[in-house]
């Protein structure tokens, strides 16, 4: 007996070490696959970072513009109609002429002219909008350079790569370090990229119209998806009878929450615009179809709320006369309202990083405008963002990681609030 | 805005309602002796009339809103000529399309022709002649209703049950919205898809290898009818998915249990809310990242190494949607291993076991159907995850195991399919329909399974 417990023991003990060696493996491998999903974290975000940080300088080119009254104005007018449609383009192509001189040829004039972008003769259409009298002036301004300009200045264009293969000659390259060595080329911070709309040309394409966009449609969808959800969840955790319609409700509330996003898009496109005839692309229909999306979230997380108030907060208004609905709005709800908004935030949230449906239901079109209102066509930020990754140019990479660090700001002070409030407010009882 | 504002004036008439019926109820009570004499409080008699004043104008401007559109292009269809009215009924859209955007001022498709001309002024009309009734009447009709609210209102009048009743009902109705989505959901992804199957068997699409969904542009054009074979679809699904999940599942799982067994509060305080980060990115950065960073990456990586590889890989789409649904695997993960009372790990120690044999033996075994529960929702969110493979996986159908390879998946054909132009009847769209139908019901049956097993798991230790 006392030699096969000796060998038991031995036993254990000539494994010991082994089991000890494969704990340390084990853990090991926890703590690496730990650090790997932090790595991931860090790397997107580095990664959308250092490609996107330049986009919030823009390059601006000076020119020496002379307000030629007879290419604004040959008929001396100044009527505003005549000012709108005069050949802007005309006076930035001669400022770049008289900088230039030696540029005679037509091949290479066309070259030339590409350094200034359209945006440019835009802004002198503005200038003497604004103020005619300045024409028949000359003036300094510093007007948009060209996206493949910007993308040189900002070294993502390879000076020394073979010339065919570069996005700028070496005819241009020449002009630009002219231009650079008289001063006349510089950064500066990126309004434009705030206060715009979208664009086909990447140093005039702003996130403005995208911004709008993503506000109207998530105030809808608040506007309609808070109500509808609270009322939801006060029905179904605080009045309905237990039987067999609301548990039908309760296993689809969850299956809905885990329905895939492009069949609300679906949904969306057969029945609100195809038989219900509400607008395509627009605000109205993209809230409509997020609503839907987001209700499920926020209804989760207001029941969860609701249970958490004890039920002697109930028993104690029920006793002193109150009614049920009494109970619920005067003491209830206010105590569940702060689980409830964080659930909203969170499902906001979501809705404002979505973009599948909105890609069926047309919020893909290509909008230059602002949106004014929630039946104005309009595209949202996380669509932008598909559309600008979409675009071959250059800079258009740039500014896509821009956009979504807009919207990753967005979400990330959206996900704090919700973190704040839960803190704040969150009580145990 | 015409609504928007029809809507304010109604709210405004709920308003007035109020206070009318509030002082109404007052001024009632004070022959009997004071409002401590009404059944209930003078502001429930308020809400009463506001009630009244608001849901049937309400009710019937919600109906209208529906129908409007609906009746006019009904009525405008019934007074084109009688030839035009004979055109097929695709035709007779574009027609309508074109009546529309005439008579808004937008591109016509066509020319305009003396019918199409007076159609169009009918259509303006018609909507002048909606828009000044729908005033009238909604007006009209609150007003009558605050009448009839008045003529109500006495002390005897229970005004609170009233209101109260009125209130649950419409919570009711906002409770059964939910059904009504997936009721909307079925019924019209169904119903196209049925439209889809009268033109394409069913056996072709569940059954067939290839897939070329054309548009024919005329109709003896050679391989007009497109071929709808969904099977390449959905074995790019499942291999795109399939790379995700041997991404996500073994890092999401190890760190769930490195997490819930090994961590300390304050490394899980920190690590955990970083981790979930990668839950919260909006999928379209995913997909940025996929087709911008990883793409190029594994496809020089692949070079160095003298592979091909396509340059919108399945690999890479599989990779960076592994990495969106780690923190999904490990958060319902580090749920279920909680759940595992003390007690079973206390007595696995107790007969000498070390901490790793613990978890291996005890911890997951008890935990797996929990556990296998959260990795088919995590599948499922694989297979209906769109955006990363719309940015980084191909559109070309091929039938391939291999994931150098680009292969396209059933999310990404439905956003071809519908964001094109698009003809309404033609079987190219209806086919998105038919896969969005294929797609619901997969991930219903995953998510019904995976909910259930969770559930059941849960019971037995609660």
């Amino acid at each position: 007996m006392t030699n096969e417990t000796q060998r038991t023991i031995d036993i254990v003990h000539a494994g010991l070490r082994k089991r000890y060696a494969r704990e340390r493996r084990f853990r090991l491998m926890g703590l690496m696959a730990i650090s790997l999903g932090l790595l991931f974290v860090s790397i997107l975000f580095l990664d959308i970072s250092l490609k996107g940080y330049t986009a919030f300088q823009q390059t601006y080119l000076r020119l020496q513009v002379y307000y030629d009254p007879s290419i604004i104005d040959p008929a001396g007018t100044t009527r505003h109609d005549d000012l709108a449609f005069a050949d802007y383009a005309a006076l930035v192509k001669q400022s770049l002429r008289t900088v230039f001189p030696d540029v005679t040829d037509r091949q290479d004039k066309r070259e030339l002219y590409k350094l200034a972008s359209p945006g440019a003769g835009q802004a002198l259409a503005r200038r003497v909008l604004a103020d005619p009298s300045v024409i028949g002036n000359r003036e300094e301004i510093w007007v948009l350079a060209n996206d493949d300009v910007d993308m040189l200045a900002k070294g993502k264009i390879d000076r020394d790569a073979p010339e065919d293969v570069r996005r700028l000659d070496d005819r241009a390259l020449a002009w630009i370090d002219r231009l650079e060595q008289r001063g006349d080329i510089r950064k500066q911070f990126n309004t434009g990229f705030f206060s715009s709309g979208d664009s086909r040309q990447p140093e005039q394409a702003g996130i403005a119209g995208a911004l709008m966009g993503s506000f109207y449609t998530l105030l809808l969808t608040l506007l309609m998806s808070f109500p509808l959800a609270v009322g939801t969840a006060v029905y179904l955790e605080e009045f309905a009878p237990r039987n067999r319609l609301t548990d039908l409700i309760e296993v689809n509330i969850n299956n809905l929450a885990a329905v895939p996003s492009i069949i609300f898009g679906l949904l969306g496109l057969a029945v609100f615009i195809n038989f219900f005839g509400v607008p395509r692309s627009t605000p109205l229909v993209g809230a409509l179809v997020l609503t839907l999306m987001t209700l499920p979230t926020i209804i989760i997380a207001s029941r969860s709320a609701l249970k958490s108030v004890p039920p002697s907060i109930r028993e104690a208004a029920l006793a002193v006369g109150a009614s049920p609905l009494q109970t619920q709005i005067h003491h209830v709800l206010p105590l569940a309202m702060p689980g409830m908004l964080t659930g909203t935030i969170i499902g906001m949230a979501q809705a404002l990083g979505e973009t599948a449906p909105l890609l069926m239901i047309g919020m893909i079109a290509f909008i230059v405008d602002v949106p004014q209102g929630v039946t104005d066509p309009a595209t949202v930020l996380p669509v932008q963002i598909f559309l600008w990754a979409d675009s071959p140019e250059r800079a258009f990479v740039e500014r896509t990681s821009a956009a979504i660090m807009v919207l990753l700001a967005f979400l990330v002070a959206m996900n704090l609030l919700a973190v704040l409030l839960r803190r704040r407010f969150e009580r145990r009882w | 805005m015409q609504p928007l504002l029809l809507l304010i004036v109604i709210a405004g008439l709920m308003g007035f309602g109020y206070y009318f019926g509030r002082s109404r109820s007052v001024s009632m009570a004070e022959g009997f002796g004071g409002s401590n004499r009404l059944h209930s409080l003078p502001a429930y008699y308020g809400f009463y009339a506001a009630l009244w004043a608001g849901l049937p104008a309400l009710a019937l401007l919600v109906l209208w809103m529906f129908f409007q559109d609906t009746i006019i292009t009904w009525l405008v269809i019934g007074s084109l000529p009688a030839d035009l009215q004979d055109l097929p009924a695709e035709r007779l859209n574009l027609l309508v399309n074109d009546i529309k955007n005439l008579a808004t001022g937008n591109i016509v498709s066509s020319e305009i022709t003396a019918p199409i001309q007076a159609a169009a002024d009918r259509y303006n009309q018609l909507r002048e002649v909606a828009r000044t009734s729908i005033w009238t009447l909604a007006i009209s009709l609150a007003l009558i209703s605050l009448v009839i609210a008045r003529s109500r209102i006495s002390p005897q009048l229970r005004a609170r049950n009233y209101v109260e009743k009125t209130v649950i009902n419409v919570l009711v109705i906002f409770s059964t919205i939910a059904i009504l989505t997936t009721l909307g959901v079925v019924l019209s992804v169904f119903y196209e898809s049925l439209l889809f199957f009268r033109k394409v068997p069913v056996s072709e699409f569940l059954l067939g290898t290839e897939w070329s969904p054309q548009i024919a542009l005329r109709a003896d054009q050679v391989g007009a009818s497109g071929s709808f074979g969904s099977i390449p679809l959905f074995t790019g699904t499942l291999l795109v998915s399939a790379i995700a999940m041997v991404v996500a599942v073994p890092i999401g799982l190890m760190s769930a249990i490195y997490l819930s067994e090994y961590a300390g509060p304050r490394f899980r305080a920190v690590s955990k809310p970083l981790l979930e980060i990668l839950a919260g990115i909006p999928t379209v950065v995913y997909g940025f990242f996929a087709a911008l960073t990883m793409a190029p990456f594994i496809r020089s990586l692949g070079e160095s190494f003298g592979l091909e590889v396509a340059s919108e890989s399945a690999l890479a789409a599989g990779l960076v949607m592994g990495v969106m649904i780690i923190p999904f695997v490990s958060s319902l993960s580090d749920d279920v291993i909680n759940a595992v009372p003390q007690s079973l790990r206390e007595g696995s120690y107790a007969l000498g076991a070390t901490h790793s044999e613990t978890v291996k033996k005890v911890v997951f075994r008890a935990a797996l159907p929990g556990i296998v529960g959260g990795i088919l929702l995590a599948v499922s969110r694989a297979i209906g995850e769109t955006m990363i493979v719309v940015m980084a996986a191909g559109l070309s159908a091929n039938l391939t195991a291999n994931p150098l390879e680009s292969v396209t998946t059933v999310t990404v054909q439905i956003v071809t399919l519908l964001t094109g132009d698009q003809e309404f009847d033609s079987a190219k769209t209806l086919a998105a329909f038919a896969l969005g139908l294929s797609l619901f019901v997969i991930t219903l049956i995953l998510n019904v399974i995976a909910l259930h097993t969770v559930r059941k798991y849960r019971e037995q230790y609660d």
